[in-house]
């Protein structure tokens, strides 16, 4: 009886003491919160993703000692891509650190859809740079999201583009039929709507496969493609269905350089596992592609030379993690210029969206930030979350990414009435009085 | 000790039959509705601790009501009638996409006839509770099968039910107003004026519904219909000789679980989610309700209430604790070490108690009548 109330003793007081010394809340550290998936069918790209947002959080950290001498302060969260636990994970995470969260990247459509009234409400912005809801670029009704680099509109723009390039011309779309091999739920569905657009304006033939999720399962989504024989085929994936579209298509000999993958089908993981079979398969980019910049250098030097890194050296420069730290590095430059204006302290969620919303990166200022060659000027305002709208082609020739294409911008003569129209129709759906874009400027 | 009967007399027949025959046990539920109703409300508004933030609330008491609804639904057909279902799920989404579209108006158009059916916005509480009877037309028709076949067979055909709607959601665009993504939003919840906004406001609007119902749920299965499919789940070759007719009582069983978890699956869907897609209420959903069912008890209102609570929050407590704690391991290593610890809390429990928790706490009910002595 006394050894088990002794044990019993003991035990409680090694509790109390962990819970004791938890570290205080440090008062001069900004809190960003990273939701992010290393288990489930989606791990293999979401882990090298939250690596490189990781790494970039840690180099600023290391080697700058923080945004203006605010150091960041960061935890993971695990939503394994399911939207319920990514709700979760934002209300256990929003209001940790001295001012809350500063802002939020789920990596992942549907937790956007089921985050956008919380977060607009919560007031911390969310950004989904390259996913998300297409129509959240119109920034009047959607102050809070921030779609930032490109939608899906705009990649499907520029898919057709490309498209258009390599048959030598629109006009030679006509009768050309393209099918969407896409995740069936909201992140695969969101470029329908402009692809019927374009199918309209250009008179080419547009069908829709969907692939259910998680995308193993594509045997008979692939044999109805050789019955059907488009010219291409855009395929919307993520996790294991980018790989086993492309392993399926060889099994169907359907020729890998006619697929053209949109910036979240084309990355390492997702090549790698066909082998030999994925050379010739062609991705979008979400304007970086893969390679090794200033960025990197300093990242090896001041992260993982200290040990600090969360990643094999051999995989920092891959696609995915180029565009983890492109996000990081977008977040942090956002709450520089926010704190311009509120002081070099902690901010608040709403503070850091007027700096998003307010934030220019010229050519200059992304060669100090070490990501010349990676990307273009971005310039986002309220009416435009979108911030750039650019895009290039990369083909894997099975040991590489490069780059076959010149810049591509989106057309936003196209893109411009489908947000107006959606984004006006959420707008009265949630009674949302549309902010006044010219006023605030 | 404390919770001895001696003096308690009962002496009209409504005191002796009672749901709550012993005065200790009023008077614990008498504390538990009081704080449930008026202190955690209280506690909330003035952020006082455990409610410092809304974490609890939104993340933790909101879907633990509403699960705890849709497991006492769940219990009716699985514990108390004894037809196993693994359909839940879809009766979820019914409920919640037939009461995202009567919210909505619904316009459904006869060619052929020359008019169209059309049916303006309704109220809020009018689209849920039809909602509710929506799912309970579905439930009745997916539970025919049940009057041939039986057991595992039965749990086949309702998973049938589950693919079926899993599939009509995603690919029949008039259930989600033609969206492009396939997302719906909820209308906002205007319940006679009042606008349910903030989580204390929602989670009071949940607390009113789950006690309604499992006041009335419990009435049932203590009444003739919930005998009937007592005698029904026991032994259903008996229970017709002497009298039951089986159509009636497992179709009303069908009916009344499926209207329960319709509604709940509204509330998931309108009051807890806001934005949802058909992927909410997947088979994952429908396996959780009856592991919950399972876990705490077949064949008990209150055991519906503990395994809800037990699914739900121990995951969450497993991925919360090792960052408390401080521990240094990656967030994979932690899901990872989750699902192993509670894979065996659940095999450990069935093998202790496979009659679930509610069979432990009536048994320690029974040991705390004599308490302290041994006998």
């Amino acid at each position: 009886m006394a050894s088990i109330a002794r044990r019993l003793l003991i035990l409680a007081t090694a509790l109390a003491g962990a819970a004791l010394s938890a570290p205080a809340a440090a008062q001069n550290e900004q809190f960003i919160p990273i939701l992010s998936y290393r288990t489930g069918p989606y791990a293999v790209n979401g882990a090298p993703y939250a690596n490189g947002v990781v790494d970039y959080y840690n180099l600023i950290n290391e080697r700058d000692g923080g945004i203006n001498g605010v150091k960041i302060m960061i935890e993971e969260c695990e939503t394994g891509y399911a939207t319920d636990k990514g709700v979760e994970c934002y209300e256990r995470l929003k209001s940790k650190g001295p001012t809350g969260a500063a802002f939020i990247n789920p990596l992942s459509t549907g937790i956007t859809f089921a985050l956008t009234e919380k977060t607009a409400a919560d007031k911390i912005p969310i950004i989904t740079m390259g996913y998300g809801r297409a129509d959240s670029k119109n920034g009047a009704v959607f102050a809070y999201n921030f779609p930032l680099l490109g939608t899906y509109w705009s990649a499907a723009d520029i898919a057709i583009q490309h498209v258009a390039k390599e048959l030598g011309g629109f006009d030679k779309l006509k009768g050309k039929k393209i099918s969407l091999l896409y995740h069936d739920s909201p992140y695969g569905k969101e470029p329908i709507p402009m692809l019927q657009v374009l199918a309209q304006k250009y008179g080419f033939e547009f069908t829709p496969i969907p692939v259910t999720h998680p995308g193993v399962e594509q045997k008979s989504q692939w044999l109805a493609i050789r019955q059907h024989r488009p010219d291409y085929v855009l395929v919307w994936g993520w996790g294991v269905m980018n790989s086993t579209a492309i392993k399926e298509a060889a099994a169907v000999a359907y020729p890998r350089d006619k697929m053209i993958g949109v910036w979240w089908s084309g990355a390492e993981p997702d090549v790698t596992p066909a082998g030999d079979q994925a050379s010739g398969y062609k991705s979008l980019m979400l304007q970086h592609g893969a390679g090794k910049f200033p960025a990197h250098a300093d990242i090896e030097k001041y992260v993982y030379a200290k040990g600090k890194g969360s990643t094999e050296p051999g995989k920092i420069g891959e696609v995915l993690y180029n565009r983890g730290i492109t996000n990081a590095m977008l977040g942090v430059e956002a709450i520089r210029k926010a704190q311009e204006k509120f002081g070099k302290q902690p901010l608040t969620g709403e503070q850091v969206r007027w700096g998003l919303e307010n934030l220019i990166l010229t050519d200059a200022r992304i060669k100090e930030l070490g990501f010349e060659g990676m990307l273009k000027p971005v310039s986002i305002s309220c009416s435009d979350h979108e911030g750039a709208r650019y895009g290039r082609v990369q083909q894997w020739d099975g040991k590489g990414w490069k780059v076959i294409s010149d810049w591509y911008t989106a057309d936003e003569s196209l893109i411009e009435p489908l947000v107006a129209d959606v984004s006006a129709k959420y707008a009265a759906e949630k009674k949302i009085k549309p902010r006044d874009c010219a006023k605030e400027t | 000790m404390l919770y001895r009967e001696a003096g308690q007399f009962k002496a009209t027949y409504a005191e002796d039959m009672a749901i709550f025959p012993i005065r200790q046990d009023r008077i614990a539920l008498a504390v538990l509705l009081g704080i449930a109703f008026i202190g955690v409300p209280l506690l909330a508004t003035f952020r006082i601790w455990p409610f410092g933030t809304d974490y609890l609330l939104w993340a933790i008491l909101l879907p633990f009501l509403i699960l705890a609804l849709a497991a006492i639904g769940t219990n009716i057909l699985v514990g108390y009638c004894g037809q196993i279902s693994l359909g839940s799920g879809a009766f979820m989404a019914i409920g919640a996409y037939s009461a995202y579209k009567l919210a909505t108006g619904v316009h459904i158009p006869l060619a052929w006839l020359g008019f169209a059916i059309a049916i303006p916005p309704l109220p809020v509480l009018a689209s849920i509770l039809l909602g509710g009877f929506m799912a309970a037309g579905a439930g009745i028709l997916f539970g025919i099968p049940s009057l041939r076949i039986k057991g595992l067979y039965l749990a086949v055909a309702t998973l049938a039910a589950q693919f079926f709607f899993d599939w009509a959601f995603l690919r029949i665009p008039w259930f989600t107003n033609y969206a492009p993504s396939g997302s719906v939003n909820a209308p906002e919840l205007d319940f006679f004026g009042m606008v349910v906004r903030s989580p204390v406001e929602r989670y009071l609007l949940c607390l009113l519904f789950v006690t309604v119902m499992a006041v009335l749920a419990k009435n049932l299965v203590r009444g003739n219909l919930g005998r009937q499919w007592m005698a029904i789940r026991d032994m259903d070759i008996a229970a017709e000789l002497i009298g039951i007719r089986p159509l009636y009582a497992k179709l009303t069983a069908f009916a009344v679980s499926s209207f329960i978890i319709g509604v709940a699956g509204a509330l998931w869907a309108f009051v807890y989610l806001g934005s949802w897609e058909p992927l909410a209420f997947s088979i994952d959903r429908s396996l959780e309700l009856l592991f919950m069912v399972i876990i705490g008890g077949l064949g008990s209102i209150m055991g519906s209430f503990i395994g809800a609570a037990f699914i739900l929050i121990v995951p969450i407590m497993l991925n919360v604790i090792p960052t408390k704690l401080g521990l240094p391991l990656s967030t994979q290593t932690i899901t990872h070490l989750q699902f192993i610890i509670f894979g065996s809390l659940i095999c450990y429990l069935l093998i202790k108690e496979p009659h679930g928790f509610a069979r432990l706490i009536s048994i320690g009910k029974e040991k705390l009548r004599l308490w302290p002595f041994p006998y």
